[in-house]
Protein backbone atom coordinates (compact mmCIF):
# COMPACT_ATOMS: atom_id res chain seq x y z
CA UNK A 1 0.00 0.00 0.00
CA UNK A 2 1.38 3.36 -1.01
CA UNK A 3 0.87 6.40 1.16
CA UNK A 4 0.34 9.41 -1.07
CA UNK A 5 -0.13 12.07 1.56
CA UNK A 6 -0.24 12.41 5.29
CA UNK A 7 -1.69 15.01 7.62
CA UNK A 8 -1.52 15.08 11.41
CA UNK A 9 -3.96 16.73 13.78
CA UNK A 10 -3.49 17.06 17.52
CA UNK A 11 -6.61 16.15 19.52
CA UNK A 12 -6.75 17.59 23.00
CA UNK A 13 -9.81 19.76 23.48
CA UNK A 14 -13.44 18.85 22.69
CA UNK A 15 -13.36 21.52 19.97
CA UNK A 16 -10.67 19.48 18.24
CA UNK A 17 -13.30 16.84 17.53
CA UNK A 18 -15.03 19.37 15.29
CA UNK A 19 -11.76 20.22 13.57
CA UNK A 20 -11.14 16.52 13.03
CA UNK A 21 -14.54 16.14 11.35
CA UNK A 22 -13.87 19.09 9.08
CA UNK A 23 -10.41 17.82 8.20
CA UNK A 24 -11.75 14.40 7.29
CA UNK A 25 -14.59 15.94 5.28
CA UNK A 26 -12.05 17.95 3.33
CA UNK A 27 -9.97 14.84 2.71
CA UNK A 28 -12.94 12.76 1.61
CA UNK A 29 -14.18 15.47 -0.75
CA UNK A 30 -10.71 15.84 -2.26
CA UNK A 31 -10.59 12.11 -2.91
CA UNK A 32 -13.95 12.26 -4.67
CA UNK A 33 -16.01 10.22 -2.23
CA UNK A 34 -19.78 10.26 -2.82
CA UNK A 35 -21.86 12.04 -0.21
CA UNK A 36 -22.93 8.97 1.74
CA UNK A 37 -19.37 7.65 1.96
CA UNK A 38 -18.14 11.08 3.04
CA UNK A 39 -20.72 11.18 5.79
CA UNK A 40 -19.83 7.70 6.95
CA UNK A 41 -16.14 8.36 7.38
CA UNK A 42 -16.71 11.79 8.90
CA UNK A 43 -19.10 10.28 11.43
CA UNK A 44 -16.69 7.46 12.23
CA UNK A 45 -13.90 9.99 12.73
CA UNK A 46 -16.08 11.99 15.08
CA UNK A 47 -16.65 8.93 17.27
CA UNK A 48 -12.97 8.02 17.35
CA UNK A 49 -11.73 11.56 17.82
CA UNK A 50 -14.05 11.95 20.77
CA UNK A 51 -12.77 8.71 22.30
CA UNK A 52 -9.22 9.96 21.92
CA UNK A 53 -9.97 13.23 23.67
CA UNK A 54 -12.29 12.00 26.38
CA UNK A 55 -11.09 8.49 27.19
CA UNK A 56 -7.57 8.67 25.88
CA UNK A 57 -6.61 11.88 27.60
CA UNK A 58 -5.75 13.46 24.29
CA UNK A 59 -3.73 12.29 21.34
CA UNK A 60 -3.62 12.72 17.61
CA UNK A 61 -5.25 11.78 14.34
CA UNK A 62 -3.27 11.05 11.21
CA UNK A 63 -5.11 11.24 7.91
CA UNK A 64 -3.51 9.52 4.94
CA UNK A 65 -4.44 9.08 1.31
CA UNK A 66 -3.44 5.55 0.40
CA UNK A 67 -3.27 3.70 -2.86
CA UNK A 68 -3.45 -0.02 -3.42
CA UNK A 69 -2.59 -0.60 -7.02
CA UNK A 70 -5.66 0.71 -8.69
CA UNK A 71 -7.83 2.05 -5.94
CA UNK A 72 -7.48 4.91 -3.52
CA UNK A 73 -8.66 5.25 0.03
CA UNK A 74 -8.65 7.46 3.09
CA UNK A 75 -6.98 6.04 6.15
CA UNK A 76 -7.35 7.54 9.60
CA UNK A 77 -5.28 6.58 12.62
CA UNK A 78 -6.22 7.71 16.11
CA UNK A 79 -3.59 7.38 18.77
CA UNK A 80 -3.48 8.16 22.45
CA UNK A 81 -1.29 7.33 25.46
CA UNK A 82 -4.28 6.88 27.71
CA UNK A 83 -5.35 4.05 30.00
CA UNK A 84 -5.90 1.60 27.15
CA UNK A 85 -8.70 -0.91 26.76
CA UNK A 86 -8.64 -4.09 28.80
CA UNK A 87 -11.23 -6.07 26.87
CA UNK A 88 -11.42 -5.05 23.23
CA UNK A 89 -14.19 -7.48 22.29
CA UNK A 90 -16.38 -6.11 25.03
CA UNK A 91 -15.62 -2.54 24.00
CA UNK A 92 -16.68 -3.29 20.45
CA UNK A 93 -20.10 -4.46 21.59
CA UNK A 94 -22.78 -1.85 21.33
CA UNK A 95 -24.09 -0.44 24.53
CA UNK A 96 -20.88 -1.10 26.39
CA UNK A 97 -19.31 1.90 28.04
CA UNK A 98 -17.38 2.82 31.11
CA UNK A 99 -18.11 6.48 30.65
CA UNK A 100 -21.85 6.79 30.93
CA UNK A 101 -22.44 7.21 27.24
CA UNK A 102 -24.11 4.75 24.90
CA UNK A 103 -20.78 3.26 24.04
CA UNK A 104 -21.35 3.13 20.29
CA UNK A 105 -18.05 4.72 19.44
CA UNK A 106 -15.85 1.78 18.51
CA UNK A 107 -18.47 -0.59 17.18
CA UNK A 108 -20.10 2.19 15.21
CA UNK A 109 -16.83 3.35 13.69
CA UNK A 110 -16.10 -0.22 12.66
CA UNK A 111 -19.47 -0.61 10.97
CA UNK A 112 -18.98 2.61 9.06
CA UNK A 113 -15.57 1.66 7.69
CA UNK A 114 -14.27 -0.79 5.11
CA UNK A 115 -11.33 -1.74 7.30
CA UNK A 116 -10.87 -1.41 11.04
CA UNK A 117 -7.89 -2.15 13.24
CA UNK A 118 -7.39 -1.65 16.92
CA UNK A 119 -4.50 -2.26 19.23
CA UNK A 120 -4.66 -1.41 22.87
CA UNK A 121 -3.26 -2.63 26.16
CA UNK A 122 -4.13 -1.41 29.63
CA UNK A 123 -1.60 1.25 30.52
CA UNK A 124 -0.21 1.41 27.01
CA UNK A 125 -2.58 3.62 25.15
CA UNK A 126 -4.79 2.90 22.21
CA UNK A 127 -4.42 3.03 18.48
CA UNK A 128 -7.37 2.69 16.14
CA UNK A 129 -7.08 2.73 12.36
CA UNK A 130 -9.99 2.90 9.96
CA UNK A 131 -9.99 2.95 6.21
CA UNK A 132 -12.58 3.69 3.57
CA UNK A 133 -11.91 2.95 -0.09
CA UNK A 134 -13.21 5.30 -2.68
CA UNK A 135 -16.32 3.66 -4.03
CA UNK A 136 -18.38 4.06 -7.10
CA UNK B 1 19.60 -13.60 1.78
CA UNK B 2 22.09 -14.90 -0.74
CA UNK B 3 23.60 -12.35 -3.05
CA UNK B 4 22.49 -12.06 -6.62
CA UNK B 5 24.25 -10.58 -9.57
CA UNK B 6 20.97 -9.30 -10.98
CA UNK B 7 21.49 -5.66 -9.93
CA UNK B 8 24.88 -5.51 -11.59
CA UNK B 9 23.70 -7.36 -14.69
CA UNK B 10 20.70 -5.11 -15.07
CA UNK B 11 22.86 -2.01 -14.77
CA UNK B 12 25.47 -3.18 -17.29
CA UNK B 13 23.08 -4.50 -19.91
CA UNK B 14 20.22 -2.08 -19.39
CA UNK B 15 19.74 -0.73 -22.90
CA UNK B 16 20.16 -4.06 -24.64
CA UNK B 17 17.78 -5.71 -22.17
CA UNK B 18 15.14 -3.07 -22.72
CA UNK B 19 15.39 -3.28 -26.50
CA UNK B 20 15.28 -7.05 -26.55
CA UNK B 21 12.33 -7.19 -24.14
CA UNK B 22 10.30 -4.74 -26.22
CA UNK B 23 11.06 -6.79 -29.31
CA UNK B 24 9.92 -10.02 -27.63
CA UNK B 25 6.66 -8.39 -26.52
CA UNK B 26 5.97 -7.15 -30.00
CA UNK B 27 6.53 -10.56 -31.51
CA UNK B 28 4.47 -12.41 -28.89
CA UNK B 29 1.60 -10.11 -28.23
CA UNK B 30 -1.52 -9.38 -30.17
CA UNK B 31 -1.48 -7.01 -33.10
CA UNK B 32 -1.56 -3.45 -31.90
CA UNK B 33 -1.68 -0.01 -33.43
CA UNK B 34 1.53 2.05 -33.63
CA UNK B 35 0.18 4.25 -30.86
CA UNK B 36 -0.32 1.25 -28.59
CA UNK B 37 3.10 -0.03 -29.54
CA UNK B 38 4.62 3.24 -28.44
CA UNK B 39 2.65 3.13 -25.18
CA UNK B 40 3.86 -0.41 -24.50
CA UNK B 41 7.44 0.63 -25.12
CA UNK B 42 7.07 3.49 -22.63
CA UNK B 43 5.53 1.17 -20.10
CA UNK B 44 8.39 -1.25 -20.52
CA UNK B 45 10.91 1.54 -20.08
CA UNK B 46 9.21 2.70 -16.91
CA UNK B 47 8.91 -0.78 -15.48
CA UNK B 48 12.50 -1.70 -16.14
CA UNK B 49 13.66 1.47 -14.41
CA UNK B 50 11.53 0.63 -11.38
CA UNK B 51 12.76 -2.96 -11.42
CA UNK B 52 16.37 -1.83 -11.52
CA UNK B 53 15.79 0.43 -8.51
CA UNK B 54 14.05 -2.31 -6.59
CA UNK B 55 16.68 -5.02 -7.08
CA UNK B 56 19.44 -2.68 -6.00
CA UNK B 57 18.54 -3.53 -2.44
CA UNK B 58 19.46 -7.13 -3.10
CA UNK B 59 16.12 -8.61 -2.15
CA UNK B 60 14.77 -10.57 -5.07
CA UNK B 61 12.90 -13.10 -2.98
CA UNK B 62 10.04 -11.23 -1.42
CA UNK B 63 8.17 -8.73 -3.58
CA UNK B 64 5.89 -7.69 -0.74
CA UNK B 65 8.63 -5.78 1.00
CA UNK B 66 8.70 -2.00 0.97
CA UNK B 67 11.41 -1.65 -1.68
CA UNK B 68 9.02 -3.30 -4.16
CA UNK B 69 6.10 -0.94 -3.45
CA UNK B 70 6.80 1.18 -6.51
CA UNK B 71 6.95 -1.85 -8.80
CA UNK B 72 3.72 -3.31 -7.42
CA UNK B 73 1.98 0.01 -7.68
CA UNK B 74 3.03 0.27 -11.33
CA UNK B 75 1.85 -3.27 -12.11
CA UNK B 76 -1.44 -2.59 -10.35
CA UNK B 77 -2.07 0.45 -12.53
CA UNK B 78 -0.97 -1.41 -15.64
CA UNK B 79 -3.36 -4.28 -14.93
CA UNK B 80 -6.20 -1.89 -14.30
CA UNK B 81 -5.66 -0.06 -17.57
CA UNK B 82 -5.24 -3.30 -19.51
CA UNK B 83 -8.42 -4.68 -17.95
CA UNK B 84 -10.26 -1.56 -19.02
CA UNK B 85 -8.68 -1.75 -22.44
CA UNK B 86 -10.06 -5.21 -23.05
CA UNK B 87 -6.80 -7.14 -22.85
CA UNK B 88 -7.07 -10.72 -21.59
CA UNK B 89 -5.38 -11.74 -18.34
CA UNK B 90 -2.74 -13.66 -20.31
CA UNK B 91 -1.96 -10.72 -22.51
CA UNK B 92 -1.50 -8.64 -19.42
CA UNK B 93 0.71 -11.11 -17.58
CA UNK B 94 2.82 -11.57 -20.70
CA UNK B 95 4.19 -8.12 -20.04
CA UNK B 96 6.11 -9.56 -17.09
CA UNK B 97 6.70 -13.10 -18.28
CA UNK B 98 8.22 -12.00 -21.56
CA UNK B 99 10.89 -10.21 -19.56
CA UNK B 100 12.11 -13.62 -18.43
CA UNK B 101 13.29 -14.51 -21.87
CA UNK B 102 15.18 -11.26 -22.22
CA UNK B 103 16.82 -11.66 -18.84
CA UNK B 104 17.83 -15.26 -19.51
CA UNK B 105 19.59 -14.11 -22.65
CA UNK B 106 21.58 -11.60 -20.60
CA UNK B 107 22.34 -14.19 -17.93
CA UNK B 108 23.56 -16.72 -20.47
CA UNK B 109 25.84 -14.14 -21.94
CA UNK B 110 27.23 -12.77 -18.67
CA UNK B 111 27.26 -15.70 -16.26
CA UNK B 112 29.61 -18.36 -17.48
CA UNK B 113 29.94 -20.68 -14.52
CA UNK B 114 27.17 -23.32 -14.90
CA UNK B 115 26.16 -23.61 -11.26
CA UNK B 116 26.10 -19.86 -10.84
CA UNK B 117 24.07 -19.54 -14.03
CA UNK B 118 21.52 -22.06 -12.80
CA UNK B 119 21.29 -20.22 -9.50
CA UNK B 120 20.78 -16.82 -11.13
CA UNK B 121 18.19 -18.21 -13.55
CA UNK B 122 16.31 -19.68 -10.61
CA UNK B 123 16.33 -16.38 -8.71
CA UNK B 124 15.21 -14.44 -11.78
CA UNK B 125 12.45 -16.96 -12.46
CA UNK B 126 11.01 -16.86 -8.96
CA UNK B 127 11.14 -13.08 -8.93
CA UNK B 128 9.36 -12.64 -12.24
CA UNK B 129 6.84 -15.36 -11.42
CA UNK B 130 5.84 -13.49 -8.28
CA UNK B 131 5.46 -10.26 -10.23
CA UNK B 132 3.54 -11.99 -12.99
CA UNK B 133 1.14 -13.52 -10.50
CA UNK B 134 0.69 -10.17 -8.82
CA UNK B 135 -0.21 -8.69 -12.18
CA UNK B 136 -2.81 -11.37 -12.78
CA UNK B 137 -4.39 -10.84 -9.37
CA UNK B 138 -4.49 -7.09 -9.79
CA UNK B 139 -6.08 -7.59 -13.19
CA UNK B 140 -8.71 -9.84 -11.65
CA UNK B 141 -9.55 -7.38 -8.90
CA UNK B 142 -9.73 -4.57 -11.38
CA UNK B 143 -12.10 -6.52 -13.62
CA UNK B 144 -14.26 -7.33 -10.61
CA UNK B 145 -14.46 -3.65 -9.79
CA UNK B 146 -15.58 -2.83 -13.32
CA UNK B 147 -18.26 -5.50 -13.10
CA UNK B 148 -19.43 -4.22 -9.74
CA UNK B 149 -19.66 -0.72 -11.09
CA UNK B 150 -21.69 -1.90 -14.07
CA UNK B 151 -23.95 -3.85 -11.75
CA UNK B 152 -24.40 -0.79 -9.64
CA UNK B 153 -25.48 1.25 -12.63
CA UNK B 154 -27.94 -1.45 -13.57
CA UNK B 155 -29.27 -1.49 -10.04
CA UNK B 156 -29.87 2.23 -10.10
CA UNK B 157 -32.03 1.72 -13.16
CA UNK B 158 -33.88 -1.24 -11.70
CA UNK B 159 -35.01 0.29 -8.42
CA UNK B 160 -37.49 2.93 -9.47
CA UNK B 161 -39.57 4.68 -6.89
CA UNK B 162 -43.15 5.24 -7.98
CA UNK B 163 -45.46 7.96 -6.76
CA UNK B 164 -48.84 6.31 -6.23
CA UNK B 165 -50.63 9.33 -4.84
CA UNK B 166 -49.98 12.53 -2.95
CA UNK B 167 -47.79 11.58 -0.02
CA UNK B 168 -47.64 7.91 -1.00
CA UNK B 169 -44.66 6.25 -2.65
CA UNK B 170 -44.21 2.68 -3.80
CA UNK B 171 -40.93 0.85 -4.13
CA UNK B 172 -41.36 -2.47 -5.96
CA UNK B 173 -38.25 -4.54 -5.34
CA UNK B 174 -37.30 -7.10 -7.93
CA UNK B 175 -34.49 -9.51 -7.27
CA UNK B 176 -32.38 -10.05 -4.24
CA UNK B 177 -31.39 -7.40 -1.73
CA UNK B 178 -27.67 -7.42 -0.96
CA UNK B 179 -25.85 -4.71 0.94
CA UNK B 180 -24.73 -2.70 -2.07
CA UNK B 181 -28.19 -2.82 -3.59
CA UNK B 182 -29.66 -1.75 -0.27
CA UNK B 183 -27.51 1.36 -0.35
CA UNK B 184 -28.88 2.26 -3.76
CA UNK B 185 -32.44 1.46 -2.68
CA UNK B 186 -32.14 3.60 0.44
CA UNK B 187 -30.69 6.49 -1.51
CA UNK B 188 -33.37 6.38 -4.19
CA UNK B 189 -36.16 6.04 -1.65
CA UNK B 190 -34.95 8.83 0.61
CA UNK B 191 -34.34 11.19 -2.29
CA UNK B 192 -37.86 10.45 -3.54
CA UNK B 193 -39.27 11.13 -0.08
CA UNK B 194 -37.58 14.53 -0.13
CA UNK B 195 -38.57 15.47 -3.66
CA UNK B 196 -42.20 14.30 -3.43
CA UNK B 197 -42.60 15.22 0.25
CA UNK B 198 -44.21 11.87 0.95
CA UNK B 199 -45.10 10.50 4.37
CA UNK B 200 -45.72 6.90 3.38
CA UNK B 201 -43.62 4.44 1.43
CA UNK B 202 -44.83 1.02 0.39
CA UNK B 203 -42.01 -1.44 -0.10
CA UNK B 204 -43.28 -4.34 -2.15
CA UNK B 205 -41.22 -7.50 -1.96
CA UNK B 206 -43.32 -9.70 -4.23
CA UNK B 207 -40.36 -9.82 -6.60
CA UNK B 208 -37.82 -10.75 -3.96
CA UNK B 209 -37.26 -14.50 -4.32
CA UNK B 210 -35.91 -15.30 -0.88
CA UNK B 211 -35.77 -13.56 2.43
CA UNK B 212 -32.98 -14.62 4.76
CA UNK B 213 -31.64 -12.85 7.83
CA UNK B 214 -29.47 -10.51 5.77
CA UNK B 215 -32.27 -9.50 3.42
CA UNK B 216 -34.55 -8.95 6.40
CA UNK B 217 -31.87 -6.77 8.03
CA UNK B 218 -31.51 -4.75 4.86
CA UNK B 219 -35.25 -4.25 4.70
CA UNK B 220 -35.35 -3.12 8.32
CA UNK B 221 -32.49 -0.70 7.70
CA UNK B 222 -34.39 0.80 4.78
CA UNK B 223 -37.50 1.18 6.92
CA UNK B 224 -35.46 2.78 9.72
CA UNK B 225 -33.82 5.24 7.34
CA UNK B 226 -37.18 6.28 5.87
CA UNK B 227 -38.56 6.76 9.35
CA UNK B 228 -35.70 9.09 10.26
CA UNK B 229 -36.88 11.24 7.38
CA UNK B 230 -40.40 11.27 8.75
CA UNK B 231 -41.90 8.65 6.43
CA UNK B 232 -43.58 5.47 7.55
CA UNK B 233 -43.11 2.28 5.61
CA UNK B 234 -45.50 -0.51 4.81
CA UNK B 235 -44.04 -3.77 3.56
CA UNK B 236 -46.26 -5.62 1.14
CA UNK B 237 -45.95 -8.75 -0.94
CA UNK B 238 -45.29 -11.07 1.96
CA UNK B 239 -45.94 -14.51 0.58
CA UNK B 240 -46.86 -17.35 2.95
CA UNK B 241 -43.39 -18.94 2.64
CA UNK B 242 -41.73 -15.63 3.39
CA UNK B 243 -43.98 -15.10 6.39
CA UNK B 244 -42.88 -18.49 7.70
CA UNK B 245 -39.22 -17.77 7.07
CA UNK B 246 -39.44 -14.46 8.87
CA UNK B 247 -41.01 -16.03 11.94
CA UNK B 248 -38.48 -18.86 11.95
CA UNK B 249 -35.62 -16.41 11.69
CA UNK B 250 -36.98 -14.52 14.65
CA UNK B 251 -36.88 -11.23 12.77
CA UNK B 252 -38.79 -8.58 14.64
CA UNK B 253 -41.19 -6.86 12.28
CA UNK B 254 -43.51 -5.70 15.04
CA UNK B 255 -42.68 -2.06 14.41
CA UNK B 256 -43.55 -2.31 10.74
CA UNK B 257 -46.93 -2.62 9.11
CA UNK B 258 -47.00 -5.53 6.73
CA UNK B 259 -49.59 -6.55 4.17
CA UNK B 260 -49.91 -9.47 1.80
CA UNK B 261 -50.59 -7.43 -1.31
CA UNK B 262 -49.67 -4.04 -2.70
CA UNK B 263 -53.38 -3.31 -3.07
CA UNK B 264 -54.00 -3.83 0.63
CA UNK B 265 -51.02 -1.68 1.45
CA UNK B 266 -52.22 1.08 -0.84
CA UNK B 267 -55.64 0.98 0.78
CA UNK B 268 -54.15 1.44 4.24
CA UNK B 269 -51.84 4.13 2.99
CA UNK B 270 -54.70 6.11 1.53
CA UNK B 271 -56.60 5.93 4.78
CA UNK B 272 -53.54 7.05 6.76
CA UNK B 273 -52.97 9.90 4.38
CA UNK B 274 -56.56 10.97 4.96
CA UNK B 275 -58.14 9.88 1.72
CA UNK B 276 -61.12 7.71 1.04
CA UNK B 277 -62.04 6.23 -2.31
CA UNK B 278 -65.66 6.56 -3.31
CA UNK B 279 -67.46 5.67 -6.54
CA UNK B 280 -68.48 8.51 -8.81
CA UNK B 281 -72.13 9.50 -8.39
CA UNK B 282 -74.26 7.38 -10.74
CA UNK B 283 -76.13 9.18 -13.49
CA UNK B 284 -79.81 9.02 -12.94
CA UNK B 285 -81.10 5.99 -14.79
CA UNK B 286 -82.57 6.52 -18.18
CA UNK C 1 -20.44 31.93 25.27
CA UNK C 2 -21.99 30.78 22.03
CA UNK C 3 -25.44 29.35 22.19
CA UNK C 4 -27.89 27.99 19.69
CA UNK C 5 -30.91 30.32 19.57
CA UNK C 6 -34.32 29.01 20.58
CA UNK C 7 -37.30 30.70 18.96
CA UNK C 8 -40.75 30.79 20.40
CA UNK C 9 -43.41 30.08 17.79
CA UNK C 10 -46.79 30.24 19.46
CA UNK C 11 -46.98 27.35 21.87
CA UNK C 12 -44.00 25.63 20.28
CA UNK C 13 -40.28 26.16 20.39
CA UNK C 14 -38.15 26.07 17.27
CA UNK C 15 -34.45 25.29 17.29
CA UNK C 16 -32.44 25.47 14.08
CA UNK C 17 -29.03 23.87 14.36
CA UNK C 18 -26.78 25.39 11.77
CA UNK C 19 -23.31 24.89 13.15
CA UNK C 20 -21.04 21.92 13.49
CA UNK C 21 -21.64 21.38 17.21
CA UNK C 22 -18.94 20.45 19.64
CA UNK C 23 -20.04 18.50 22.68
CA UNK C 24 -20.24 21.46 25.07
CA UNK C 25 -22.49 23.38 22.72
CA UNK C 26 -24.77 20.35 22.48
CA UNK C 27 -25.01 20.08 26.27
CA UNK C 28 -25.74 23.80 26.53
CA UNK C 29 -28.56 23.38 24.03
CA UNK C 30 -30.00 20.53 26.04
CA UNK C 31 -30.08 22.66 29.18
CA UNK C 32 -31.33 25.79 27.45
CA UNK C 33 -34.18 23.89 25.82
CA UNK C 34 -35.33 22.28 29.04
CA UNK C 35 -35.37 25.67 30.73
CA UNK C 36 -37.23 27.24 27.82
CA UNK C 37 -39.91 24.57 27.81
CA UNK C 38 -40.62 25.27 31.47
CA UNK C 39 -40.37 29.03 31.08
CA UNK C 40 -42.76 29.23 28.14
CA UNK C 41 -44.87 26.22 29.11
CA UNK C 42 -44.45 24.94 25.59
CA UNK C 43 -46.14 21.80 24.43
CA UNK C 44 -43.91 21.13 21.48
CA UNK C 45 -40.32 21.41 20.36
CA UNK C 46 -39.20 21.41 16.75
CA UNK C 47 -35.54 20.71 16.12
CA UNK C 48 -34.47 21.54 12.58
CA UNK C 49 -31.34 19.62 11.63
CA UNK C 50 -31.55 20.21 7.88
CA UNK C 51 -28.19 21.98 7.98
CA UNK C 52 -26.43 19.16 9.81
CA UNK C 53 -24.20 17.15 7.52
CA UNK C 54 -23.39 14.66 10.21
CA UNK C 55 -25.05 13.23 13.27
CA UNK C 56 -22.85 11.03 15.44
CA UNK C 57 -23.74 9.04 18.56
CA UNK C 58 -23.23 12.03 20.84
CA UNK C 59 -25.58 14.28 18.90
CA UNK C 60 -28.00 11.40 18.49
CA UNK C 61 -27.99 10.88 22.22
CA UNK C 62 -28.52 14.59 22.75
CA UNK C 63 -31.61 14.49 20.55
CA UNK C 64 -32.95 11.48 22.46
CA UNK C 65 -32.27 13.19 25.78
CA UNK C 66 -34.05 16.31 24.66
CA UNK C 67 -37.07 14.29 23.53
CA UNK C 68 -37.22 12.34 26.78
CA UNK C 69 -36.77 15.37 29.02
CA UNK C 70 -39.33 17.34 27.03
CA UNK C 71 -41.82 14.53 27.35
CA UNK C 72 -41.43 14.60 31.12
CA UNK C 73 -42.33 18.26 30.88
CA UNK C 74 -45.39 17.44 28.79
CA UNK C 75 -43.90 18.60 25.52
CA UNK C 76 -43.47 16.56 22.34
CA UNK C 77 -40.34 16.82 20.26
CA UNK C 78 -40.09 16.44 16.51
CA UNK C 79 -36.76 16.32 14.72
CA UNK C 80 -37.06 17.56 11.16
CA UNK C 81 -35.04 17.83 8.02
CA UNK C 82 -32.58 14.99 8.39
CA UNK C 83 -30.48 14.74 5.24
CA UNK C 84 -30.67 11.40 3.39
CA UNK C 85 -26.95 10.67 3.72
CA UNK C 86 -27.17 11.37 7.45
CA UNK C 87 -30.15 9.02 7.79
CA UNK C 88 -28.35 6.25 5.91
CA UNK C 89 -25.24 6.72 8.04
CA UNK C 90 -27.19 6.76 11.31
CA UNK C 91 -28.88 3.51 10.41
CA UNK C 92 -25.52 1.95 9.54
CA UNK C 93 -24.05 3.32 12.78
CA UNK C 94 -26.73 1.39 14.58
CA UNK C 95 -28.07 4.22 16.71
CA UNK C 96 -31.60 3.15 17.66
CA UNK C 97 -33.10 6.67 17.91
CA UNK C 98 -36.39 5.23 19.06
CA UNK C 99 -38.79 7.50 20.84
CA UNK C 100 -37.77 10.41 18.63
CA UNK C 101 -40.45 11.70 16.32
CA UNK C 102 -39.33 12.80 12.93
CA UNK C 103 -40.78 14.75 10.05
CA UNK C 104 -39.53 15.78 6.66
CA UNK C 105 -39.44 19.52 7.24
CA UNK C 106 -40.59 22.33 9.54
CA UNK C 107 -44.01 22.54 7.91
CA UNK C 108 -44.77 18.86 8.37
CA UNK C 109 -43.20 18.95 11.81
CA UNK C 110 -45.53 21.74 12.88
CA UNK C 111 -48.54 19.86 11.54
CA UNK C 112 -47.38 16.82 13.48
CA UNK C 113 -47.06 18.82 16.70
CA UNK C 114 -50.39 20.56 16.26
CA UNK C 115 -52.08 17.22 15.76
CA UNK C 116 -50.57 15.71 18.87
CA UNK C 117 -51.41 18.77 20.98
CA UNK C 118 -54.98 18.56 19.70
CA UNK C 119 -55.14 14.91 20.64
CA UNK C 120 -53.79 15.49 24.10
CA UNK C 121 -56.16 18.40 24.73
CA UNK C 122 -59.01 16.15 23.73
CA UNK C 123 -57.84 13.70 26.34
CA UNK C 124 -57.65 16.40 28.93
CA UNK C 125 -61.23 17.53 28.57
CA UNK C 126 -62.81 17.04 31.95
CA UNK C 127 -66.36 16.17 32.86
CA UNK C 128 -69.00 18.75 32.08
CA UNK C 129 -69.98 20.42 35.28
Amino acid sequence: MLVQSSERLELHAPEDVVIARQTVRRGAVALGFNLVDQTKIVTASSELARNTVIYGGGGAMVMEVVKNGYRAGLRLTFEDQGPGIANIDLALKDGYTTGGGLGLGLGGAKRLSDEFNISSEPGQGTRVTILRWKGL
Amino acid sequence: MSATRLPELLANNYDDLLASWIAIQQSQGRRVSPAEEKAHANESREFLALLRQAVENGNVKDVNRAEWDGVRDFLGNLSASRAKGGYTPSQTATFVFSLKQAIFEVLRKEVTEPRELADEIWKATTLLDQLGLYTTEAYQKSRDEILVRQQHELLELSTPVVRLWDNILALPLIGTLDSSRTQVVMQNLLEAIVSTRSDIAIIDITGVPAVDTLVAQHLLKTVAAARLMGADCIISGIRPQIAQTIIHLGVDLSEVTTKATLADAFSIALRRAGYAVAPLAKKSSD
Amino acid sequence: MERIPILKMGEFLLVTIQVDMHDRLAMTLQNDLTESIVKHQSHGVLIDISALEMVDSFIGRMLSNIANMARLLDAETVVVGMQPSVAITLVELGLPMTGIRTALDVEKGMANLRESVLLSTKNHVGPIV
